[in-house]
């Protein structure tokens, strides 16, 4: 499922929304998400998951065909992990 | 960081704040989306939300687990895990918002 059938399945069943309107409650929650990880702040989505941000120092890396070190610079990587309910729907035992 | 957390309900907020949509709606809707994501992953459908990123489902075998407390061995049944793969784009709003913030720390 890609973003826009999201959408056409939300506008399915809200007929009183513009399409349009749907499209910008689905971008806005995504964003929203985006942001506050982008300010340092997690979500937490009970019973879905929690996306946090977790930090990776800067370090000697080695280009791995020619074994030359190359500096690799900190970084900031996004993590989700599946909240417990929707791990349990995953399995079969909701 | 300023370690706050987001829940539901700053989500439905911003819905009323940038939609103009009703708290209660607002509330709803983001239920909906959760769940419309969620029963997509439960039928093994991959969600893929351009700019945003794509969940997954992968397969587990049965492998062999150690109780970390008593060190017995226990099998892990074959089961399926989500995985989540962040954009491009939203990995670097994250490090311009996060490494722009330490910069001026």
């Amino acid at each position: 499922m890609i973003k826009s059938e999201l959408i056409q399945k939300i506008a399915a069943t809200n007929p009183h929304l513009y399409h349009r309107d749907v499209e910008r409650i689905v971008n806005t929650i995504f964003d929203e998400i985006v942001d506050a990880l982008a300010r340092g702040d997690r979500v937490e989505l009970r019973g879905f998951g929690a996306f946090t941000v977790k930090h990776r120092a800067s370090r000697q890396g080695r280009n791995p065909r020619t074994g030359t070190p190359v500096a690799v610079s900190e970084k900031f990587v996004p993590f989700f992990k599946t909240g417990k309910e929707l791990r349990d729907r995953l399995n079969d035992h909701a | 960081m300023s370690g706050k957390t987001l829940t539901r309900a700053d989500l439905a907020e911003a819905l009323v704040r940038k939609v103009g949509l009703p708290r209660n709606e607002s509330q709803e809707l983001v239920e909906l989306i959760l769940n419309e994501i969620s029963g997509s992953l439960a039928n093994g459908v991959t969600v893929k939300l351009s700019s945003f990123g794509s969940f997954g489902i992968r397969q587990k075998g049965e492998r062999v687990g150690r109780n970390p407390k008593t060190g017995k061995e226990v099998p892990i049944t074959p089961r399926r895990v989500l995985v989540f793969r962040a954009s491009n784009i939203m990995k670097d709003r994250i490090n311009a918002g996060l490494l722009r913030r330490k910069a001026a720390e």
